[in-house]
């Protein structure tokens, strides 16, 4: 039966493992990026990295997607958790409404949002009927991290919710007959035994967060660079590809650092191989 | 009770925010002026010019064979991949697992721009071609992953017992193992082709030639103006898609009645 996993494991050598490896050969040296007889190995491109204007791009990519992800607990464990409490058939319906907005595409509902925060937009609109000054909605920090909440925020809650959903209902009611309120219900009881949706709620979210270089793009406007954005400048439009290249490994080294951070609070963790750590 | 009243404003508002843009999106397909923000009377014409639009509809035809084609190979790789994983001995479960798992927790512009490097290294065309097999590479993960429980759940001695009777191990695989880990493919699959529709990033780097798809014709859109045309668009595979799930929607909570669940 082993046999059967074969191909996918001549398949994940070529286009999972050879191509990381190109990605750190690249990162590592220097040279003509179309010319390999060229390449020698150099530390330079993350020499280069460690700038202040590089590492300002770092720090704000990080700092937006943490606040991102934070945001996107605050408001979708409530929802996750409303949902959980519904009865069956109205719980199902509103899982789907969570998934529908998904399945139209991501770059235009993004875009759409433009023309809701506009300085002639909709929400421009209802703040000067009554009577305020319209507000700069647009190409700013404010509008990226609502970008961001509006397009990750169902990653958030359906892991929530699907561990939410599974809690056995005998332990609530064993921990009120206990005597313990609400409060405690909730803090001991039920966000103890969600911790796993939580994690995986977090890492869906922050990964993406942290390397969109779509929606800076469209809703920060020129001055909004991200991490991604500068990848994508390497790659697409300078051509420096060591150097685009030593930025993936620092984004990617990035990202598995907070993964391991985060699943050590995960104690429940399933045995049998799956995560990295 | 308050307490009841302020969840469901708290829904309300939550749902509000989710489909505020879609609103918009749905709304302004049926505007009678190309510039977003002014409302110029209601209009038919950019649905009869959205099958006039050669460009679009090229790009939707791409967009739909290259999901149909990535689920259809990252299914019977991913189910074969899980089934084999599975039996895989110890150390070799654990890398085989956690490799899979690399393009999952990767960022996907990572992912991209990895697979670029190597198409250039083993001096492929870009086009159609790079485009399907880099959406084979990030679907198959998530065909492995949701196939997987299911192997778990699934009784050990069925196919041992199979086998017994005397079934070939072929044949134990037909008959006794997919039929059973059946919901786990179907909901892989499922995931497949939503990723590969939605696909914007992977698609950007492993393109060449004039071979675009609905994301990557969106994207070169923002920069001179969306046209209300993919509004039209958009709005019809909304209604689309939203049909076919009350449809089965519907079919479940039949079945489950019928069940008595």
């Amino acid at each position: 039966m082993k046999k059967a996993s074969y191909p996918y494991l001549i398949w994940m050598g070529i286009f999972i493992l050879i191509p990381l490896f190109l990605v750190l050969y690249f990162a590592f040296t220097v040279g003509d990026s179309q010319n390999l007889s060229t390449f020698q190995f150099s530390l330079a491109n993350f020499k280069r990295f460690i700038n202040p204007i590089y590492l300002k791009v770092l720090g704000r990519s990080v700092n937006l997607a943490v606040v991102s992800t934070i945001l996107c607990l605050i408001i979708g464990y409530p929802m996750a958790l409303i949902i959980s409490k519904e009865k069956a058939r109205k719980r199902n319906l509103m899982i789907l409404m969570f998934v529908i907005p998904m399945w139209m595409n991501f770059l235009l509902r993004t875009y759409a949002w433009l023309t809701l925060l506009g300085k002639n937009g909709f929400i421009n609109y209802l703040v000067t009927k009554i009577g305020f000054q319209p507000l700069d909605l647009m190409y700013n920090d404010t509008a990226v991290l609502l970008g961001m909440v509006y397009n990750f925020l169902p990653f958030m809650v359906l892991p929530i919710y699907s561990v939410l959903v599974k809690i056995d209902k005998n332990l609530i009611e064993a921990a009120e007959d206990l005597g313990a309120n609400k409060m405690e219900v909730f803090s001991k009881v039920i966000l103890p035994l969600s911790i796993p949706g939580i994690i995986t709620g977090i890492t869906m979210v922050f990964i993406p967060a942290v390397s969109t270089f779509i929606i800076s793009s469209l809703l920060g406007g020129n001055k909004s660079n991200l991490i991604g954005n500068l990848i994508e400048q390497q790659f697409r439009w300078t051509g420096d590809w060591h150097f685009g290249s030593s930025m993936s490994i620092i984004l990617m080294v990035f990202i598995l650092l907070t993964m391991a951070l985060t699943s050590k609070f995960d104690k429940e963790k399933e045995g049998g191989g799956g995560g990295l750590w | 009770m308050v307490n009841k009243g302020i969840k469901k404003l708290y829904t309300f508002l939550i749902f509000l925010f989710l489909y505020a843009p879609i609103i918009v999106l749905i709304v302004f397909s049926f505007n009678d002026s190309k510039s977003r923000g002014v409302w110029a009377g209601f209009t038919l014409k950019w649905y009869v010019e959205l099958f006039k639009d050669a460009e679009i509809l090229k790009a939707l035809y791409n967009t739909f064979l290259i999901a149909t084609l990535s689920t259809i190979i990252s299914t019977i790789l991913g189910t074969f991949a899980a089934i084999g994983i599975f039996n895989l001995p110890g150390l070799n479960k654990k890398i085989a697992l956690n490799l899979n798992y690399l393009p999952v927790l990767n960022a996907d512009i990572v992912t991209a721009v990895s697979l670029m490097a190597l198409f250039r290294f083993l001096k492929m065309e870009f086009g159609f071609a790079t485009m399907l097999l880099s959406h084979i590479t990030f679907c198959t993960p998530y065909v492995v992953l949701s196939v997987l429980p299911k192997l778990k759940q699934m009784n050990k001695h069925l196919a041992e017992a199979a086998m017994d009777l005397g079934a070939t191990p072929f044949y134990a695989l037909r008959k006794v193992i997919i039929p059973e880990i059946m919901p786990g493919i179907i909901t892989g699959g499922l995931m497949a082709f939503t990723l590969s529709i939605d696909d914007f990033v992977i698609s950007f780097f492993n393109t060449g030639n004039g071979v675009s798809n609905l994301s990557i014709e969106i994207f070169s859109m923002t920069r001179r103006g969306i046209n209300p045309v993919i509004n039209a668009l958009s709005t019809l595979m909304f209604v689309g898609m939203l049909i076919m799930l009350l449809i089965i929607n519907k079919r479940t909570e039949k079945n489950e009645l019928e069940r008595g669940v």
